[in-house]
């Protein structure tokens, strides 16, 4: 086992670096805030990714590097897998975590519960309700991890995060061709 | 009489949820690299690391109180023994040296020997002037004021910066009074 840290270190920093991106720095810029954070995600993700298969051999095709990302991945990081992984066969992967861990420890307003502002994610940044887009600021550093992630292993994708079912949160795989 | 403090904190660390610490290290990492190219200049970088660590710090602290059965501490060089043996050990997972008293026994150096927020951290010649760990010194301070001590902390040493160990000075400014109305010993 290698070195650990208190989890309330990890809760404590990332919590943190979304509210100075999202409540002091981009305040008024809601997608500058969200890009950013992706982007701390995205370089967290392409670091881990390239230490945690730096003894395994070439993942041969694309699911492979999934299935990799829903167990060994995200098991370092919340010591549980991905509990359900969908497809569509084109390029479209579906990974849902029955308890994300990083959103049970945050308070999440019920109006989120709407169907009308539960995808949350790159594409509809447009979230009108203030508690929708906290809680998506909270997803764009996971998106990140997983993009950063794939992307090291050769995968250029996109990712976005849908939480219509909470506790439950699913991340959206899209595959670029 | 305030019994004594747990003199070390392996036990309350073995005790709580524990992660492994490169996702810790390589977020904090990716967090200050974002804030240079952000906010272009160091000095803001540094008050920015600094800022944050506060807010942390006053959440922190009840997180502290709660698991570490720490009670109140007779003086200030209790509490910055408190904090090397305890509180950095219940987070981080490692401990400090105090030493460096001075006359009056309200400023002294916490010695890390060992820190988890550098590895495989180095700093590239355009990081001049940066504190990287800044982060450090805001938590301590937010994490005092809660406890009703006003603290100035520093970093004197940084092995980024090519000193030889990572010293860290803490200076008691004040000792805000507790407005309760009523005494301890009573």
């Amino acid at each position: 086992m290698g070195r650990e840290v208190a989890e309330s270190c990890v809760d404590g920093i990332v919590m943190e670096m979304v509210s100075a991106y999202s409540d002091r720095f981009y305040a008024t810029k809601p997608e500058l805030a969200a890009r950013r954070i992706e982007a701390i995600g995205y370089q967290v993700g392409l670091q881990l990714s390239e230490r945690y298969t730096m003894e395994r051999p070439r993942f041969t095709d694309n699911l492979e590097a999934i299935k990799f990302i829903c167990k060994e991945f995200w098991s370092e990081l919340f010591k549980k897998q991905i509990d359900n992984l969908k497809t569509n066969h084109k390029g479209t992967f579906v990974l849902q975590d029955n308890q994300f861990r990083w959103l049970t420890r945050i308070s999440i307003d019920q109006s989120l519960e709407s169907p009308d502002s539960a995808q949350v994610g790159p594409p509809s940044l447009a979230a009108d309700s203030q508690a929708a887009q906290s809680t998506s600021m909270h997803l764009y550093f996971p998106c990140g991890i997983i993009r950063g992630a794939l992307t090291n292993l050769g995968i250029p994708c996109a990712v976005s995060a849908d939480v219509s079912n909470l506790p439950a949160c699913s991340f959206v795989i899209r595959i670029k061709a | 009489m305030a019994p004594v403090a747990p003199r070390s904190g392996e036990a309350v660390f073995a005790s709580v949820e524990r992660v492994n610490a490169e996702l810790f290290t390589l977020t904090y990492g990716a967090i200050v690299r974002q804030l240079l190219t952000d906010l272009e200049e160091v000095e803001e970088v540094n008050k920015q690391l600094d800022q944050m660590g506060y807010n942390i710090g006053i959440r922190l602290i009840d997180e502290f109180l709660a698991k570490s059965n720490v009670s109140r501490c007779v003086d200030f060089k209790e509490t910055a023994e408190v904090i090397a043996k305890v509180g950095l050990k219940m987070f981080l997972g490692v401990t400090a040296s105090v030493t460096n008293w001075d006359a009056d026994g309200s400023s002294c150096s916490l010695i890390l020997e060992d820190n988890p927020l550098v590895d495989f951290v180095e700093l590239p010649d355009t990081c001049q002037g940066l504190y990287y760990c800044n982060i450090l010194n805001g938590v301590i301070r937010g994490a005092l004021e809660m406890v009703s001590m006003k603290t100035e902390v520093n970093w004197v040493r940084d092995m980024l910066r090519g000193d030889d160990t990572y010293e860290l000075r803490v200076k008691l400014l004040k000792q805000v009074p507790e407005e309760y109305p009523y005494k301890d010993d009573e």
